[in-house]
């Protein structure tokens, strides 16, 4: 199964986006969710809109791993859930494998629910609680009416077993299990149809640090076995850089950043990455120097953002992060920034990207 | 891999990541959340008061003409000899005339057993309250769910049905409906008429109630990831419904319901009581007070004895309630 699936990263072209002989699995072109607020009174009219995800672009190709980065509330589960198709979009489109998803009904949806699986991100709400192991692992061969080879059972006990649980544990319920376990039944139950694509939507950031690396670690080697493509939502950089083949870093429900791994962490151009960069903490020693070499920020320090986030109900005009950003200039405020290719594998919204080779890009700060 | 699940006295031998396996024999086996409820439940002494008296109730209730036969009591058996003309009708002796014969003694002018009675009435008034409780929480509950899972117009119109109804002059509407089915309808005559309107005015009146508290946890439950999972498993909307949401209401409709009971039995009480109900000379508990009220200023025990029993029903379903709710609920211990 392995070997007919290509290779996760293919060293010689560095960035799988403009490879011609790929074509993306999941394509997503100005992907739009407002969310109406309502006031009050009998009519409840339309008062006004939360942007959760304002118009955003990207593609994930057979075999990649595509992390998505950003704070409480950019808007990243509200994506996870418009690729997934468990929420409408507002305007854009969405395409897997060529095609248009963007607005399937629910029964045209459903054979394609087999593809293309999500992981949740609460261990503790992802599990209903009514159920055993068995019933909500076994659930997707039951809904999908999948035929299994030696019984549904059997099936789930093989897919517990795959994803380091105990087999035995079929009758169990969900509050037996910690909470790394029960992220794994979670996992499970996306692996029980051999889907082709998983958006896990931050996986790990419910679990203990020490548990984590556990979780990422099965997400990777499951990866490596079934040939599976991620699209792997988290709130800080340092939790997929170890699976991502690539990055995108959003802001109040823009993509601001999205490049190759390697590039981002050494090169970050947007200061919102260089400001994520400079708060992630350094688990590996091994890594350390890379790091310093990286210097985030001018002066290699730690940047602190300050500020709260704006409200995704009236954001900033122009680029989003200017009210926080240490660079800000006028046109920041006046024209929008829009996503652009920086160098090969690289794009970014910025007026000012950060470690630029050429001095006349390189903008000096008041 | 395949161990028979056969229930041998040996620990599983080195079980990895079983927690309970010394404990547990070779059958590994979840505990199910009824069985934790079960186990919090027992140590609750007030609400396992409450079940046990429940359940003596719900038994007189349903062995209530046998009891009466084999005893040899009949509530509407007059015993005229008993009765003191000259005091208008008032049982001869002390304590509503109390006696071996008549324990709780007799009610004035027609000189029925009194315990006979309360017997009689305990099937009638739990019988509209449970029937009247089942219709109210059969109705409340799947317009609830439908209201908060769906949401949108499907949740404005059930909504405002339910407010419509909460408005609505209920005692008006009972006496009225109870004076035009006098005679008679569906089939039904007499008491199974007079119960059967009870149990609908009853239960069609206060299933906005239910249908409130489904709506709230519906909408709080719907929002829950594992509602996603299923959709994003291709779930239909009926089966999410009733495999996904209704085990997670099982709890609070449960609970609510013994909450619910008490207050049926009162408005049973409250509607024989003002005559559009269970109608003489059936004996209801409610008919007792009605027929109490009269005499209540020369002697208080025909008013205690009915009201007694129905406080005693009331605390012990809300004792029962209030336990379980208790039991039921995940964050406590
Ligand atoms: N159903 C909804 N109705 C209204 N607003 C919503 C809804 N879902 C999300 N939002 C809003 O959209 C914005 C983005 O929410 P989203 O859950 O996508 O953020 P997130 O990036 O996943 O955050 P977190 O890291 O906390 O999970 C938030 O401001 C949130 O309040
Ligand atoms: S566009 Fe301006 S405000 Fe926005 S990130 Fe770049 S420099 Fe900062
Ligand atoms: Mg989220």
């Amino acid at each position: 199964m392995t070997d007919t699936q290509p290779a996760a990263v293919p060293s010689p072209t560095p960035s799988p986006e403009r490879d011609p002989q790929r074509a993306p699995l999941l394509k997503v072109t100005d992907l739009v969710r407002h969310f109406p607020i309502k006031g009050g009174g009998v009519l409840r009219r339309k008062v006004g809109a939360v942007r959760a995800v304002d118009g955003i672009s990207f593609a994930v190709h057979p075999g990649e791993t595509l992390g998505v980065v950003g704070e409480s509330g950019c808007g990243k589960s509200t994506m996870g859930r418009l690729v997934t198709r468990l929420d409408e979009p507002t305007g854009g489109t969405v395409e897997f494998e060529g095609r248009d998803i963007t607005h399937l009904g629910a029964a045209a949806m459903r054979p394609l629910r087999r593809d293309i699986q999500i992981v949740f991100q609460d261990p503790y709400s992802s599990l209903n609680p009514r159920h055993t192991v068995g019933t909500i692992v076994g659930a997707p061969f039951k809904l999908q009416k999948v035929a299994t080879e030696h019984g549904v059972k059997r099936a789930v006990q093989d897919l517990l077993e795959l994803c380091g649980l105990n087999p035995e544990h079929y009758n169990r319920y969900p509050h037996e299990f910690s909470g790394g376990q029960r992220q794994r039944i979670g996992i499970a139950r996306a692996l029980a149809l051999k889907p082709k694509m998983i958006v896990a939507d931050e996986p790990v950031s419910a679990l203990d640090v020490s548990i984590q690396a556990q979780v990422v670690n099965l997400l990777d080697d499951l990866q490596r076995e079934l040939g599976l493509t991620y699209l792997i939502i988290a709130h800080d950089l340092s939790v997929v850089r170890h699976v991502s083949d690539r990055v995108a870093v959003m802001y109040l429900g823009k993509i601001v950043e999205v490049a190759d791994r390697d590039t981002l962490y050494s090169r970050p151009a947007h200061p919102y990455t260089t400001a994520l960069l400079s708060a992630v903490p350094v688990p590996d020693p091994r890594r350390k120097e890379r790091r310093v070499g990286a210097a985030p920020g001018e002066g290699g320090g730690r940047i602190l953002l300050t500020g709260d986030v704006p409200s995704p109900i009236n954001p900033p005009s122009g680029c989003r992060f200017r009210t926080r950003c240490w660079k800000a200039q006028e046109i920041c405020a006046e024209q929008e920034p829009l996503l652009e290719l920086l160098s090969p594998g690289q794009q970014v919204a910025c007026h000012f990207p950060e470690n630029q080779q050429s001095p006349e890009n390189q903008v000096t700060t008041p | 891999m395949t161990t028979p699940p056969i229930a041998t006295t040996a620990p599983a031998p080195g079980e990895p990541g079983t927690t309970g396996a010394a404990s547990a024999p070779g059958r590994i086996e979840g505990r199910s959340l009824g069985r934790i409820a079960w186990t919090r439940f027992k140590r609750d002494k007030a609400a396992m008061t409450g079940g046990v008296v429940v359940i003596l109730l719900v038994l007189l209730a349903v062995l209530a003409k046998p009891i009466e036969a084999v005893f040899g009591l009949d509530p509407n058996v007059p015993h005229s000899d008993l009765l003191d003309p000259n005091l208008g009708g008032l049982p001869l002796g002390s304590f509503g005339g109390m006696s071996l014969d008549h324990p709780l003694g007799i009610d004035p002018l027609q000189g029925r057993d009194l315990l006979a009675r309360l017997i009689e009435g305990s099937w009638v008034s739990l019988l509209v309250a449970f029937g009247a409780t089942v219709l109210s929480n059969t109705l409340g509950t799947v317009l609830g769910v439908v209201a908060g899972y769906y949401g949108g117009w499907v949740d404005t119109v059930i909504s405002r049905v339910m407010d419509t109804f909460l408005a609505f002059p209920l005692l008006l509407f009972a006496i009225s409906i109870s004076a035009t089915l006098q005679g008679g309808a569906f089939g039904l005559h007499g008491l199974p008429l007079h119960i059967a309107v009870l149990i609908f005015v009853i239960g069609f009146f206060n299933w906005p109630y239910m249908g409130r508290i489904v709506r709230g946890q519906t909408l709080s439950l719907r929002e829950r990831e594992f509602v996603f999972a299923a959709r994003s498993l291709g779930a239909r909307g009926p089966l999410i419904l009733f495999k996904e949401l209704l085990p997670n209401l099982v709890g609070p409709i449960l609970v609510y319901s013994t909450l619910l009971i008490p207050t049926n039995i009162l408005f049973e009480a409250a509607l024989s009581f003002l005559g559009v109900g269970i109608q003489a000379p059936q004996a209801s508990w409610g008919g007792m007070m009605n027929d109490a009220i009269t005499y209540y200023q020369v002697d208080t025990s025909y008013l205690v004895i009915p009201g007694l029993a129905i406080f005693l029903t009331v605390l012990a379903f809300n004792l029962l309630g209030d336990g379980l709710r208790d039991a039921l609920d995940p964050r406590s211990n």
